[in-house]
């Protein structure tokens, strides 16, 4: 077992505690200082700097989300002049304004620890050949993934997304032996390995961090099979930081958020009540660290749980459970709550069926309707109707029982869904409500 | 006995084209056909002359396709004809999953593809009842 920073990744909880109430109260005084939006909502919530004397006051302060970046746009939660700022990345806003961040030179420094942490974690070492193929530019996954793997003493192959023959094509050449892009693409990588004839066994491949996007236990197991790797999830988000605010161990059983720069809780996305340790919520983060955009209890939109149980790896810091799904992905058909990653779930239990699909949803009169493509591979494809049709009925009876809404399976053609080079497109929502 | 190409096919616009001009392409001549369609797809069967290029090339066209072993019967080309046949193949137990035509004929009689739960025991019950049926290079020849 290897840490990248044993002393911070293994402290004792107690310890931590104290660490963290001390940079918590830094931040909301540098907030309350410099950041007028930050100010006025505490004003508003009647907490004052000085109300932080546990960090179970906490929960005292106000939520920040996507729409006070937006509402600040592009600058405005910054708490640093620009001078002092060396970066800024942005979402790409095709939702309305983009989401704006800064960095000062020791935010860059800390992402980068956090990511040869994460990176350690996974099995890489400066002996690594990693080819990072997260896209590089204004989203945080390229830059994010590269800087920390130089800090790790890593060769970096600074790939970015696309062009997916020349990646395999490098990925042999210079024996790359961890990849780092989205599930999605890890998928597309191995359809285009086996057009050129490529076998896994050509490649020195042993690892894969993929992240960016929810996926399930089942594509984890479809990828670590398809590629012969081990697949670890990396978690992460701009708003935060970027990737490397929480990594799985070798263990698997949680990913560990970095909780000397973080601070998280899972709230009851309805009521922004704080639950119990265990329960089932929304995760909201708080930086302690950041000087460039500290922002205080951040709603993440995913749902998950949190254990402070110290993981078999040695590391204390708290895991939080493989994202089932962002809020922001989930669509609710009749009043049920649906997320992707249970359909792609149901599908890979299902022999010969292939991780492709797309739940599209539409409005029928006043019903809500959910149609599930699944491509026809030759592993399940038949001349015979009849069993085409007996494929079409177990896959409606498996989604509907694990869904709980009642679904249309419609078998599509190979390759017919669209292939992604980077986040993956899993529903198109054609109700206008 | 002959082989089968099957392909899968959304129910949308060019997808049959889409097919067949791959395969007229390649030279590849179609020598009978049957589409069988729900209301989202359909599979295409059909008889060609030259099945193992076919596979290949739809495959490398990214279709999803399957070779299947059909039976190819010379049918008495006059009213009852089928009939006679049919009946046959019942008394014997044969179940059928689906039949349909050949384009084109050998010598005076019509042929029929039928495909058979069972074709060993569709190969010897036509051989011990004397139902004429071709061998896979005759068919392809035709």
């Amino acid at each position: 077992m290897s840490y990248w920073d044993k002393e911070k990744e293994c402290m004792s909880r107690s310890d931590l505690g104290i660490l963290q109430l001390r940079r918590l109260k830094e931040t909301v005084f540098r907030l309350y200082a410099f950041v007028p939006a930050y100010q006025q909502k505490m004003d508003e919530a009647g907490i004052k700097p000085d109300g932080i004397r546990t960090l179970d006051d906490l929960e005292k302060l106000p939520f920040t989300t996507k729409n006070d970046l937006r509402d600040n746009y592009p600058f405005g939660l910054f708490a640093l002049p620009m001078s002092e700022v060396v970066r800024i990345h942005s979402s790409s806003g095709t939702t309305g304004k983009p989401t704006v961040v800064g960095y000062s030179k020791k935010d860059i420094d800390i992402w980068a620890e956090l990511m040869a942490r994460a990176l350690t974690s996974a099995g890489a070492s400066r002996l690594s050949v990693i080819q990072n193929s997260y896209g590089y530019g204004l989203f945080t996954g390229g830059l994010g993934v590269h800087y920390g793997a130089e800090k790790l003493g890593a060769s970096v192959i600074p790939t970015s997304g696309g062009n997916t023959k020349r990646q395999i094509m490098l990925m042999q050449d210079f024996g790359t032996t961890v990849l780092t892009c989205t599930p999605s693409y890890a998928l597309l990588m191995h359809e285009v390995m086996q057009e050129m004839g490529v076998s896994p066994l050509d490649l020195k491949l042993e690892a894969g961090i993929f992240g960016a996007e929810p996926w399930s236990e089942n594509m984890r197991r479809e990828i670590e099979n398809k590629l012969e790797i081990n697949a670890f999830d990396i978690y992460g988000l701009s708003e935060i930081i970027g990737p490397g605010v929480a990594i799985e161990c070798y263990c698997k059983k949680g990913l560990h958020i970095a909780e000397d720069h973080f601070i998280a809780e899972i709230i009851d996305p309805d009521t922004g009540e704080v639950l119990p340790e265990g329960a089932f919520g929304e995760l909201v983060i708080t930086t302690i660290t950041k000087e460039a955009l500290p922002i205080i209890r951040y709603r993440t939109r995913d749902l998950t749980t949190l254990n402070k149980s110290v993981c078999e790896c040695g590391r204390t810091h708290v895991r939080m459970e493989k994202v089932l799904g962002r809020s922001d992905d989930m669509v609710i058909i009749r009043g049920v709550n649906v997320f992707p990653s249970m359909v792609e779930h149901v599908l890979l239990n299902i022999p010969g069926v292939e991780p492709y699909y797309l739940l599209v949803v539409d409005r029928k009169g006043n019903l809500d309707q959910l149609e599930v493509q699944v491509e026809v591979s030759e592993s399940i494809f038949s001349d015979e109707i009849r069993k085409l049709e007996e494929l079409g009925a177990t896959i409606t009876k498996e989604l509907e029982s694990a869904l709980g809404v009642s679904v249309k399976v419609r078998l599509v053609e190979p390759k017919s869904i669209e292939r992604s080079e980077g986040k993956a497109k899993r529903v198109i929502d054609r109700r206008n409500i | 006995m002959a082989k089968q190409i099957s392909v899968f096919l959304e129910n949308k616009a060019g997808r049959l084209s889409s097919v067949t001009r791959v395969l007229g392409e390649a030279g590849i001549n179609i020598r009978a056909l049957s589409i069988a369609d729900t209301s989202d797809f359909g599979i295409l069967r059909i008889i060609v002359n030259d099945p193992e290029r076919a596979y290949k090339i739809l495959k490398e066209a990214g279709f999803t396709v399957s070779e299947t072993e059909v039976i190819a019967v010379k049918v008495s080309d006059s009213p009852g004809g089928l009939a006679a046949v049919l009946e046959q193949m019942s008394d014997q137990n044969l179940n059928i999953e689906y039949l349909y035509a050949f384009l084109g004929t050998s010598g005076d009689d019509a042929l029929v593809i039928f495909k058979v739960e069972d074709i060993e025991h569709a190969r010897k019950a036509f051989t011990a009842k004397g139902i004429p049926f071709l061998e896979e290079n005759q068919l392809y020849r035709l």
